[in-house]
């Protein structure tokens, strides 16, 4: 039967799983909305931005571990979700990104809102497509979200001229998927196991580096169980954090720029390190000229690419890390090593001061974290920007599963949080979904409240609002001594804000103030806005100085009192 | 940086990957954004229908290299990526050189020639163009000796090579019929077609 391109489009999206797509209509996906009501199961959520579109696209996959897809017209429209895209690229989150275009005869003469898409994801994206003839959509559709799911996650882009959308084709859709320039890494072979097993069984301070690939694979079972039979103590980069409980008593945190001190100190010390589905990211690793000179390396990563691509590697493995994990799990001998790990706890509990949070009566955002957490169970899921408050909810947010935190990592994009928990919550309605924002990054894409509203989505954004781009501050107050330019921002009224959107709000200025407003939005049943007005001028510690070893992290200079230990 | 280049070899690497528009422009700005320095790049067609082959040079350290070859190899549209440099390989390269040549000089330049084994394949009163086949050190050592006569032009075409011997890096793995109907489809220019399509 000869169907339409646009009603192939919405039967692929059907196929492929997709239930959710954040659009935003124009001109030339007109032919594709018109039919969106003839296709019900496929739920269309209209932001108000496509940036917003591609965030909340990223975070209902981050949260949910299903393919995201984000849906935008041709021009302006695709060029504003290209920042979405490159932060989906970055953290290999799976998504698929659908864009329209100019009318085939068009393409190339630069018509009314005409930009090359294909060109401009070209580098953003794992794969992206032109589809010039509407027999060739539903292949393409099977063969994209083949390629966005499986081996190391990404965007997929497909680009749809507007007629392709109107011409009629027969649809077919494809028994099987075969690239023949792609293959998806599976079990490793023995000899790069035996390999690491030797090194790890001769280890006297061995290390785990878990990075996102354990989550994106499904994998933090099979990691817990290997840590616990080798004894191994664990660390985490910062998308990591969920990959093994962090209650655990293996489990470190974070390591980095912004990573505890043992966590840094650990790494700095270990004889043999094991990243696993980690690539070695230069916030995570500090200069990599000399991040631990003793260390043998061993890196398990589904891509091949990040295997010596910053630090040379003595047993690179290439695999899927859900197979590799239990294969290195029976080849390593059963230890405990108490020695190193005692060393890393003396580390810690020495240093205690360099994390703890401020006990003054000041209102200070690592309180303000802390108590999300504290109040909140381990299903809820936390959404963050980029910056100091997203440092330190890595620092002291309490993370126990994978997806529960959701943050962005490579791209570092601030305005990810509103957008982001939006998706978050539309992939997982059950779920309490908490966005920590920053007041900066609030301001780039809170218009998504609008849509929050319309779809009835209870998200509770958190606006840390200390009046300052914190982390740009932290920066010029330490390296551009005090010179503070373009730091300071002047807010508008956040509760009125709100109040226009027609959301709850509560303005917070006071420490004993937040549980209550905390618990007040966890049983509000729609979109809550807590102004947490906050300490202005506190610096996120310990901090390894940009282009500084590991072995350099550097802590908060002693005046700075604190009493409260987190873990 | 010196030391960094003096360490630096000149590496063969052969791309194997689908005739498909946009697939050139995926090559380049994959260097390009990775920064990796290109010395030259061939591309044709291969015995295989639907599959090109690319010629890279590029200059680097191993190290780089390495990366060169495995980030290639995760463009969905490259098939196989192989690094010729330290195998017995053929490479060869053809260059044209237009140069200035009275009919008295016209002698002894062909004299040079011969000695190059290459051919003139144009003559005309004031000039000559020779046409020679070999690897780059030869053509770059004609190139010196024809450079007191006043070198007009010049266009290669960039290194290709092959291994000796029955082994290969070609690639004949065939796909499945509905996969073949596809690329079909997909990857032929087809006339009247806007020559940037990346499918």
């Amino acid at each position: 039967m000869k169907m339409s391109g646009a009603d192939i489009v919405l039967e692929c999206l059907k196929r492929i799983g997709i239930d959710t797509v954040f659009g935003y209509p124009g001109g030339v996906v007109l032919p594709l909305y018109d039919r969106f009501p003839a296709h019900p199961e496929i739920r269309h959520i209209l932001v108000r931005h496509e940036q917003g579109g591609g965030h909340a696209a990223d975070g209902y996959a981050r949260a949910s571990g299903r393919l995201g897809c984000a849906l935008a017209t041709s021009g302006p429209g695709a060029t504003n979700l290209v920042t979405a895209v490159q932060n989906a690229m970055m953290d290999s989150v799976p998504t698929l990104f659908i864009t329209g275009n100019v009318a085939r005869n068009l393409i190339g003469k630069d018509g009314f809102q005409e930009a090359d898409a294909t060109g401009i994801m070209e580098p953003c994206v794992k794969h992206n497509y032109l589809v010039m003839r509407t027999e060739n959509l539903a292949y393409t559709f099977a063969e994209a979200a083949y390629l966005a799911t499986t081996g190391r996650p990404g965007p997929v882009h497909i680009d749809i001229p507007k007629d392709v959308f109107t011409d009629e084709a027969e649809f077919e859709w494809p028994g099987e998927i075969s690239v023949r320039g792609y293959d998806i890494p599976g079990a490793a072979p023995q000899d790069d196991i035996d390999a690491a097993a030797k090194l790890i069984d001769e280890a006297e301070r061995p290390l785990i580096i878990a990075g996102h690939g354990v989550i994106l694979g499904d994998a933090h079972e099979e990691l817990l169980a290997f840590a616990e039979h080798s004894g191994v103590p664990v660390l985490n980069t910062l998308l990591g954090l969920g990959s093994i409980p962090r209650t655990h008593v293996l489990s470190y945190g974070m390591m980095g720029m912004h990573g505890s001190y043992e966590a840094n100190m650990a790494a700095s010390n270990a004889d043999v390190v094991i990243g696993i589905g980690n690539r070695m990211d230069d916030r995570a690793i500090g200069r990599f000229n000399d991040f631990n000179h003793h260390a043998k390396l061993i890196h398990v990563d589904i891509d091949p690419g990040e295997h010596g691509k910053n630090l040379p590697t003595a047993v690179p493995i290439l695999g899927d890390v859900k197979q590799v994990l239990p294969q290195l799990t029976s080849a390593v001998r059963a230890r405990s090593h108490m020695d190193w790990i005692r060393w890393i706890d003396e580390e810690r509990d020495a240093h205690a001061r360099s994390m703890a949070i401020p006990s003054g009566p000041e209102l200070t955002t690592q309180h303000v974290i802390k108590r999300i957490s504290d109040l909140n169970d381990d299903e809820t899921v936390i959404v963050t920007g980029v910056g100091q408050h997203q440092m330190w909810a890595a620092q002291h947010l309490r993370v126990t599963r994978p997806h529960q935190l959701i943050t962005s990592g490579g791209l570092g994009t601030m305005g990810f949080e509103v957008p982001a928990a939006m998706g978050a919550q539309v992939a997982t309605p059950d779920r309490t979904v908490w966005s920590i924002c920053g007041d900066g990054g609030f301001q780039m894409t809170l218009q998504e409240i609008a849509t929050m509203v319309d779809e009835q989505l209870p998200v509770k954004l958190a606006v840390i609002n200390n009046g300052f781009l914190g982390m740009v501050r932290q920066w010029q107050e330490l390296f551009y001594e005090d010179n503070y330019v373009s730091v300071a921002m002047s807010q508008p009224d956040f509760v009125k804000l709100a109040d226009a959107y027609g959301i709850k709000a509560i303005r917070v200025t006071e420490k004993d103030e937040v549980d209550a407003a905390i618990e007040e939005a966890n049983a509000h049943n729609g979109p809550v806005l807590l102004d947490f007005q906050v300490e202005a001028e506190s610096n996120v510690w310990p901090m390894v100085p940009a282009g500084a070893a590991l072995s350099e992290t550097v802590e908060a200079p002693e005046p700075e009192t604190a009493s409260e230990v987190t873990s | 940086m010196t030391t960094e280049q003096s360490q630096s070899v000149k590496h063969t690497v052969v791309a194997l990957v689908e005739d498909r528009p946009g697939v050139l422009n995926r090559v380049a700005s994959l260097f390009r954004r990775r920064g990796f320095n290109i010395d030259s790049l061939a591309v044709g067609t291969t015995e295989e229908t639907g599959i090109s082959r690319m010629t890279i040079v590029v200059e680097s350290e191993n190290g780089i290299v390495d990366q060169v070859q495995k980030q290639l190899g995760k463009l969905i549209d490259v098939i196989s990526v192989s690094d010729l440099t330290h195998e017995d390989a053929v490479s060869r390269e053809l260059a044209l050189i237009k140069v200035a040549c009275t009919t008295e000089q016209r002698r002894e330049v062909l004299d040079l020639v011969d000695i190059f084994r290459a051919r003139a394949v144009d003559v005309s009163p004031g000039s000559l163009i020779i046409q020679m086949v070999a690897d780059e050190r030869q053509l770059d050592s004609l190139l010196e000796n024809l450079e007191p006569y006043g070198v007009l032009e010049m266009t290669r075409t960039g290194r290709i090579a092959m291994l000796r011997g029955e082994t290969t890096t070609a690639m004949h793995a065939t796909e499945p019929e509905d996969v073949l109907r596809f690329h079909r489809q997909l990857g032929r220019r087809v006339e009247g077609e806007l020559p940037y399509v990346s499918d």
